[in-house]
Parts: structure tokens; sequence; C-alpha cells
């Protein structure tokens, strides 16, 4: 019996320096998270492999499902990412909750930034659009071409998908009842305003098909031929159009807005990963980023240096020539508003 | 519990009239705890997979964002129209879920007790195949036959069958042709099971006594199958409660059930303690219809007089 257990003892110490040694061996200098997919590829490629070259450091980059699992790390004491990449509202949200550290933008430049892309706990990287396609085959004759015409049933009748969140559903509603783009945040900062988005959304809820849920799915449902015009995100659509999608979109009063970088709190390397953020924030990285997908740099010097091909510039979100006919996201309207936002939008899905 | 009490009952009747009672009872102490140790394993994982998560779910319910008791979630429930319909909503599809299951389900396991073995063990295969079949996989390929575009909406344009595509997905009714198709073995399986155990001779007998194959199906079989009917409908009703994938894939974000309702509530607000409130609301509904149910239907006697006739 004493024998057995001292046996099952050495057998254990063993695999556990086993394990220590292989661990070590894998330890890398930084954890890097972000959304996987051609997304995060596109980044290892453009960013990621290219600083940590740079600053001669290892990198180790997982995929993960967002500010929620940060959160879950922070609280648990548990802390292995050293760097998050999150959509604006999240960083917004963390930095606030301060799950994310605050950024030190004396190392980071973000002097020739588009504006509004960046947070105090959050620095952007690539911008999006939320626009609207529609599907060329139905309308031959013109598509719609503002969010009044998305929302005109009777001009152009057809199937259409929504949002099933309020996140970039309530900004698009008011312009196209009559709100001028720059003051769309004004009228939102009100239960009324909000109340005036939503009702604009029910009077075409009955032409509303579908409530999507993801970026996958809203693709696919313009590439299915599935409903006539959606909501979505640019590069979605670009891939899905690439696919033999019959779509086309417009940066018509889009919603410009940006996926950023942020630091956990208690991050095991800190120090590093701000290191590694003031390097990566740099243009020639971002300006590396199109050639894998459409999304454009949030540093406006990164179109100045010849990187981009011009014909992928022109059709880039933060583009000059198409961010000056965007609405940028205000952070801070979906920090203040959120819960009273969702459940009525909840409300309004449910009736 | 039980088990101790029936393996109690015969000795302690018999230590009366035994002169080796301590004996007999020290055995029948030692057996129960040797059972109760065979058991402990199995005790052990319910007590910690499901009595423990579930007291921590209303623990966490009644507490409010700074940690001291309120009611405040439960009142979050009540304050907004849409948890009701959320609810509402939840109940209806399983209810008429459970239904169809019924309504189609019933004639097969009838007509898989009818056939030779070797006949119906092959059609059991059939109905057993897309249980093997991965949920989301069955999903989204009732999504690529029903959508607008898809097969079945093709086929019946191109037969002259309809003019132009209707919506048979993304709505209510994808969502529970996609439930259904889902939910069919676990009513058929207990429902033929209890079909086969019925002696055929009772339905003879009946003929035998007069009865017409219509009276005698009504009369004698269909009672003598209730207690598996009940149980698949049982089973179906109650995991419907709790379904996710296929409402969330084939209802277009129009049919929204509670366990949905509940990953919004973590994922957007990380809200433990709303989402909590969400899933023991759906609990108590649920043993409340069950025990609605079985207060009407007398399941103790229906359930009880299948299995034992005491």
């Amino acid at each position: 019996m004493l024998k057995k257990t001292k046996l099952f003892a050495l057998a254990a110490t063993a695999a556990f320096a086993i394990s220590a040694t292989a661990g070590a061996a894998l330890a890398a200098d930084l954890t890097i998270a972000s959304w996987g997919g051609s997304y995060q590829a596109a980044q290892s490629k453009a960013i990621f492999q290219p600083v940590a070259k740079k600053l001669g450091i290892t990198i180790k980059e997982e995929s993960y499902g967002g500010i929620s699992d940060v959160r879950l790390q922070v609280k648990a004491g548990a802390v292995t990412f050293d760097i998050i990449d999150t959509g604006s509202g999240g960083g917004a949200r963390g930095g606030v909750e301060g799950i994310l550290e605050p950024l030190d933008y004396n190392m980071i430049d973000v002097s020739n930034f588009v504006e509004g892309t960046y947070l105090p706990a959050c620095v952007g990287t690539i911008t999006f659009s939320t626009v609207f396609a529609y599907n060329t085959d139905t309308y031959k004759d013109g598509g719609p071409k503002s969010w009044a015409d998305f929302f005109d049933t009777k001009k152009f009748p057809g199937k259409r998908a929504y949002r099933a969140k309020y996140h970039g559903a309530l900004e698009p509603a008011l312009l196209a009842d009559g709100v001028p783009m720059n003051e769309v945040y004004k009228v939102l900062d009100s239960e009324e305003g909000i109340d005036r988005a939503i009702n604009k959304i029910r009077s075409i809820k009955d032409d509303v098909a579908i409530w999507w849920k993801s970026g996958a799915q809203h693709a696919q449902l313009m590439k299915d031929g599935e409903v006539d015009m959606t909501t979505g995100w640019n590069g979605r659509f670009d891939v899905a159009i690439k696919d033999g999608a019959k779509a086309a979109y417009n940066y018509n009063a889009a919603l410009l807005d940006y996926d950023c970088f942020g630091i956990p709190k208690g991050a095991p390397n800190k120090e590093l990963a701000m290191k590694f953020l003031a390097e990566a924030s740099k243009p020639e990285y971002q300006a590396a980023m199109p050639q894998y997908i459409t999304y454009g740099p949030t540093d406006k010097r990164a179109y100045e240096m010849g990187i981009i091909d011009d014909a992928v510039a022109k059709t880039l979100p933060s583009h000059p020539h198409n961010a000056e006919t965007q609405l940028v996201v205000d952070n801070s309207w979906y920090a203040k508003w959120e819960k009273v936002a969702s459940e009525k939008y909840q409300e309004m899905l449910t009736e | 519990m039980s088990v101790a009490e029936s393996l109690q009952a015969p000795v302690g009747a018999r230590a009366e009239e035994a002169p080796n009672a301590a004996g007999l009872k020290s055995d029948a102490v030692k057996e129960r705890m040797q059972l109760l140790g065979l058991c402990s394993p199995a005790l052990l994982l319910v007590a910690v997979t499901m009595v423990l998560p579930v007291i921590w779910l209303f623990y966490l319910s009644f507490l409010s964002d700074e940690g001291t008791f309120s009611l405040e979630h439960y009142q979050r429930l009540t304050a907004s129209k849409a948890y009701a319909r959320i609810f509402y909503t939840t109940f209806q599809v399983s209810v008429l879920t459970t239904l169809v299951c019924v309504a189609i389900g019933y004639p097969l396991a009838y007509f898989l007790a009818q056939l030779p073995r070797r006949a119906a063990a092959l059609c059991m295969i059939t109905v057993l195949l897309p249980f093997w079949t991965s949920l989301l996989v069955r999903t989204y390929a009732w999504l690529v036959l029903l959508q607008r575009k898809g097969l079945v909406n093709t086929w019946a344009i191109e037969l002259g069958l309809w003019d132009e595509p209707i919506k048979i997905v993304h709505n209510l009714n994808g969502t529970l042709i996609g439930m259904v198709h889902i939910m069919l073995p676990f009513l058929v399986l207990p429902v033929y099971a209890s079909m086969k155990a019925i002696d055929t001779d009772y339905v003879k007998a009946a003929a035998n006594l007069g009865a017409s194959p219509i009276q005698a199906f009504w009369k004698v079989f269909f009672p003598l199958s209730l207690p598996g009917l009940f149980a698949g409908a049982l089973i179906v009703f109650v995991l419907c409660l709790g379904f996710f994938v296929t409402p969330a894939v084939l209802g277009g974000g129009r049919v929204i059930m509670v366990a949905m309702s509940i990953t919004d509530t973590i994922e957007l607000f990380f809200n433990w303690g709303a989402a909590s409130a969400l899933g023991v609301v759906l609990l108590v509904m649920t043993l409340g219809s069950l025990f609605a149910a079985s207060k009407l239907l007398n399941l103790d006697r229906i359930l009880g007089g299948g299995g034992g006739g005491h």
C-alpha cells in the first residue's frame, strides 16, 4: 500500500515537472486575444507578428468571446490576457467599469486619429461601418439610397432584416425620421428620443422578416436572397459580394464605428503591453490591414503612406471621402442609455 | 430513501418472531449503509451538479447589484411587458410542439408496434437516425429547406403549387417544424415501449366479447398505452421549455424564448442576478405546470397503475 502511494506521488511529481517545463517553453512574453476568423488572421499578418518582431518579443494569440470574458477573468482575479481587441462599445464599458487599464496616451500617438476613435482605456485599430445593403436583382432600376428609403416600404417594397439588438439600430431610425446627422445623439439623449426611434422601427415591423444577431447571419441573408435589404457591417457585405451575392451598399449616413485594443486590469505584463500598443497604433501597421480585410485604419496618415492600394482605399469606411458622410458612433450615449434602450427595444421586439 | 424503506419493511416484520432479531437488524443496517455507499457517487454528483447550482441560482436572484437582499430582479420582470410575452411564447411553443408530437408520434408508435419485430427495428432506425445527428446541423438543414429561396419554395413554385414564396421559416411555424423534428423520438420511444408491453390478448378478448376494432382500441388498448404517452409528452414539454438553438435559428428573431433571454442578460449586461431570476421563474413555472398536470390528469394513478398495479 505504502509502495503504491509513493509510486503514485512520484508519478504525479514527474507529470507536474514535465507539464511545468512544457509550460515554460511555451510561455510567450505577451498574450493577445481577438475575435478569431478572417479578422484575426488579417491582424496577425498585418499587426501582431510584425510588431512582435520589431520589439523582439514572442506573442501568443488567442481568440475569445468579447468584453464579458475579460470581466470574468478580472472578477476571478485570474487574468491571462495582456491585450484584447474589442468593439468600441465594449471598450467604453470596460473603461467605465474599471476592468480595462487606462492607457498612457503619452506613449500612444493618437494625434492623427479619425475623431472619436479612441477612448481612455481603448485605442482604435480599425474602422467599420454599419450600412444597409440591398439586393441588386430585386431593385434593378436603382435601389434605396438613404435611410429614409430603407424605412419607406411603399417606395421600396420588400422583405427587410434589422438588428435584434439596439446597437446601431436607433440612429438609422432617427435619420430616416428626418433628424440631421449632427443632432441624432442629442435627440437620443432622452426617453422621448429613444421612443421616437423605436416607434419608427415599429412602423416597418411587418416588413422586417428577420431580426439578425450576428455578422455572419446578415451576410448569409443577402447571399441567399432571403431578404431584399438589411442593415449590417460593410466588411461582411464585401465578403458576401465577393462570394457572388447580388448586393450593393453605400456610406451615405452610415454609422462609423471602430474596434480597439485594451489592456485588462491586472494583466500579467502591463508595461510591455503598453509598449506593444504604442507600436501597433502606428499608421504603417494599420495601413497593412486592408490588403487582408476591408476595414479602414483609425490613423488618417495610413492613407498617405502609399501602402494602401488607391482603389481599395476609396472603399474603406474611414477614407476621408467616405468618413465625412458618416455619423461617428457615440459610445458615451451607449454607456448612459444602455439599460433603458435595450429594455424598450426588447419590448418592441416581443410585441 | 424508498429503496431503504422497502428493505426495512420485510426485515422489521420478520424481526418480531425471529429469535436472532438483533443480528438481523444489524445486518439490515449494514446492508442499507452499503447500498447508500453504492449510491453515494451518484448522489454526490446530483448534489454537486444539480442541487447546489439551483440553490446558488435562487440566492443570486435575490441579490441586488450592490450585494444586498432585494427583489429588484423580480420587479424588473414585472415592470416590462416584454418578459410576460417571452414566458407566454415559451409556453406556447412548448405546448404546441408537444401537441404536434403527440399527433404525429402516437400513430407512428402504434404503426411500429404492429409491425413484425425485424421490420419494426428497421423503421426504428429511421426514427433514431436524426436523433444521432447534431442538433445544430438538423436545425440549419431546415433553414436551407424552408427559406424563401429554399428547396421547398423553389420546387413548389416550379410545380405550380403556389406562385409567391410563402413564409415557412423565420417565424413560429419554422420553429415548430424544427422542434417537432428534434423532439419526436422522445415521444415515440416511450410510447412504443408501453405499447409493446400491452398483452395483445386483451384486445383479442375485447373483440371476443363483441367490441368492434375501434371500440377495442379506445376502451382497451388506448388506456393501457396512456402511461407511455404521458411520460413521453412530459419529457417533450419539459425539454421544450429550455430550448435555445432551434428558436434562435429558425425563429428569425421573432420567437424569443426564456433561454435566449437569459443568454442576452448575461452577455449584454453581465447581470447574473437578473438572469438567475429568469431561471428561477422558469423553474417554478415548470414545476407548477407539472403539478397542475399531475392533479388534472391524475398522473400518479395512471403512471403508478401502469407500473405495479397495487
